[in-house]
């Protein structure tokens, strides 16, 4: 098992690798009984780039996160990883594929360490534990990422609430994931542990990954985001591409004001700029 | 950022004082750890001592180990359920039927007596295993499925036990003769006691060993050796006292040694850790890929498998199987002990050890209570005071840890 990060060059040029999306998903649909909560959405994922899902509550964004995530399967559309159709029957098979998701409540497990949160479910060692390897690649990924973390056997319930989203999105890299799915990552956060997060998330973009976040905290998105997809009613309202896009462009998107996507070829992916 | 504390061997002052404040902080934020039941044990035993100056009598204090013993061993199943954040109603019941599935075997089949005690712990494995099933497949509450399991096994322990109600072992049984006649001879439980400090020192010194080699900081190496030396004096006097009288039990031995081995499966294995996990936030453990539902059956079987054992301990100490063995309190008084002795109600806290220091409090009570001459509604009642008293302090440690910090 690798816990380093991504090897080879950083794509910084965000939808501009030439090798292709990692993610494509396309004609994405999915009902809860009567409730039609995506309708035909395509996405897609480009390594070394940060993608901000947006939209208001019941959109569709969690769904939609969720699907690649494994909790649930799509009714229609196709899921391609890397240039292969996949089918993301399970939270095991998201992981792995190379995709990671951290979800808002973090499923960290507050009596356990932080290196045995870091290693919950793919710990070193036989039936017996390394604790010593597990603690060393602790200090060594904490390290990479900056994180400000005071002792690895810290039990997570004594971490603050930025220390606690750390712990969880370095729990993320262990596996070395194409993908990290990041859930309302400063929903909970003041201000000075938002910024330690958002520099986080470009610390990922840097290393290659692609990074999907879900938030409400336009601020944030537009901090770090390269790519913006508004979601609507479980439709993908409006695509904006950083630098170019606006506050005011995205809030039209999300309340459907302003409709983009009305009459856009189905294929027409992530490459419109802002208005 | 260094690794930690790069120095990997600091100066004596500076890692006994980082111990030191490590200890303080763990205390402040109301990880009390084994505390206040190590101190409520010494303030019982005075207690009972000035008012019976027999309490602390060797003789008395023999009794009290050999009695505690089985108890013992059905707590410490009951830690391990409880770490999963289930609980296990049954446990009496299933140590009665375990009893009596001796007896019958012993007795009435006139089986070899490894045999029966074996069928005995077979059974309590098949009905752990069963209940975990049950909690798998239904997902019924382990609370309804095991309360309808101590209904459902005192039945059949009754049956086993037919019209009699009772069955006799003679104390020339071998099973009787290891609960009430087998003492280590004094200098068999010195080496007993040399040979498992060793080994406690060498293998936290190999630990620190490979913590160096890993460039992971340290404890000064004085700290491993003062613990070793502290423990080695303390046996020892326990060791000497009880050999003024019997001596040190075999049966308190095997449950040191059973608590012993939990201990490690708890701590240093990938189950363990799955155990912790799963009693800590079940949802985590299921996301990050943790065998929850194998993790909660196994944690039933050894509870239903330790409850048999000790079941069969209990009934050797008595020399006969009754309707009542298992029956009454040994169902509370065995998650009493396994709560007194520090795991949370809530899950995922909590060691094997706790069993030992929770049937030290409940046998210290029951032992000088008896003394007293006091009636055994009294003892129930002051039990239970304890229990809530155990239960409180669990709830106001929890709390006080949301509040220092979530979780």
């Amino acid at each position: 098992m690798s816990y380093s990060f991504g090897e080879g060059a950083p794509y910084n040029s965000a939808g501009g690798d030439p090798r292709g999306p990692v993610v494509s998903m396309r004609g994405i649909s999915k009902s809860f009984g009567h409730v039609q909560a995506l309708r035909n959405v395509d996405l897609d994922l480009y390594p070394g780039e940060v993608v901000a899902l947006v939209g208001d509550n019941g959109a569709g964004k969690s769904t939609l996160v969720k699907i690649l995530a494994g909790v649930h399967p799509q009714d229609a559309g196709t899921v391609t990883f890397e240039g292969r159709q996949v089918s993301i029957p399970s939270p095991a098979a998201s992981r792995e594929l190379g995709i990671a998701t951290v979800f808002q409540d973090l499923a960290l497990c507050d009596n356990l360490d932080v290196v045995a949160n870091l290693f919950l479910g793919r710990e070193v060692g036989g039936a017996v534990l390394d604790e010593e390897t597990m603690e060393r690649r602790s200090w060594e990924l904490l390290r990479q990422l900056s994180a400000r973390i005071p002792s690895v056997r810290m039990r997570a319930a004594t971490l603050s609430g930025g220390q606690r989203q750390t712990v969880a999105i370095a729990r993320s890299l262990i596996g070395d994931p194409r993908v990290v799915i990041l859930d309302e990552p400063t929903a909970a956060l003041g201000i000075a542990q938002t910024a330690e997060v958002l520099n986080l998330i470009e610390l990922l973009r840097e290393r290659g990954h692609c990074v999907v976040l879900i938030s409400h905290n336009m601020a944030d998105v537009q901090a770090v985001a390269d790519r913006v997809i508004v979601l609507r009613l479980g439709r993908v309202n409006g695509r904006f591409r950083a630098p170019a896009m606006s506050y005011e462009d995205i809030i039209a998107s999300i309340t459907g004001v302003l409709n983009l996507e009305e009459g856009t070829p189905e294929d027409d992916i992530g490459e419109r700029g802002s208005l | 950022m260094s690794l930690g504390h790069q120095q990997v061997d600091d100066g004596t002052a500076d890692s006994l004082r980082d111990a030191f404040t490590g200890l303080v902080a763990r205390l402040r934020s109301g990880d009390l750890g084994s505390l206040p039941v190590v101190a409520g044990l010494v303030v019982l035993a005075v207690l009972f001592q000035l008012l019976n100056p027999r309490f602390l009598a060797p003789g008395n204090l023999v009794n009290l180990t050999l009695q505690a013993a089985p108890l013992g061993v059905i707590a410490l199943g009951t830690v391990v359920v409880l770490l999963v954040a289930q609980i296990d109603l049954s446990v009496g019941s299933v140590s009665g039927l375990a009893s009596a599935i001796v007896g019958v075997c012993a007795m009435r089949l006139e089986w070899p007596m490894t045999v029966g005690v074996l069928v005995a712990i077979a059974a309590g494995v098949v009905i752990g295993a069963f209940y975990g099933f049950l909690l798998n497949r239904f997902g019924v509450p382990s609370f309804i499925i095991t309360l309808a399991g101590l209904l459902a096994f005192l039945g059949v322990q009754l049956a086993l036990l037919g019209a009699d109600g009772s069955i006799n072992i003679p104390f020339s049984n071998p099973l009787v003769q290891f609960a009430n006649a087998w003492f280590l001879p004094p200098w068999a439980a010195y080496v007993l006691v040399g040979v498992g400090m060793a080994l406690m020192l060498g293998s936290d010194l190999a630990h620190r060993r490979r913590r160096i080699l890993a460039q992971l900081p340290v404890s000064h190496p004085s700290l491993p050796i003062a613990k070793a030396v502290a423990l080695t004096v303390a046996l020892c006097v326990a060791v000497w006292y009880l050999s003024i009288d019997r001596g040190t039990g075999a049966m308190p031995v095997l449950f040191v040694l059973l608590v012993v081995v939990m201990s490690g499966m708890l701590h240093r294995t990938r189950w363990g850790r799955s155990v912790f996990a799963v009693g800590g936030n079940v949802d985590a453990a299921r996301r990050a890929g943790i065998p929850v539902g194998r993790t909660l059956v196994t944690a039933f079987m050894l509870c239903s498998a330790l409850a048999a054992l000790g079941g069969v301990l209990a009934a050797a100490r008595l020399g006969s199987a009754t309707t009542s063995s298992g029956a009454a309190d040994t169902n509370l008084n065995a998650i009493a002990a396994a709560i007194i002795g520090g795991t949370s109600l809530f899950g995922g806290r909590g060691s094997a050890w706790a069993a030992v220091l929770g049937v030290l409090v409940i046998s210290v009570i029951s032992s000088g209570l008896t003394l007293l001459n006091l009636d055994s509604s009294v003892r129930y009642v002051i039990t239970g005071a304890v229990l809530v008293l155990a239960v409180i302090a669990d709830s106001v440690s929890r709390r006080s840890r949301l509040s220092h910090g979530r979780g």
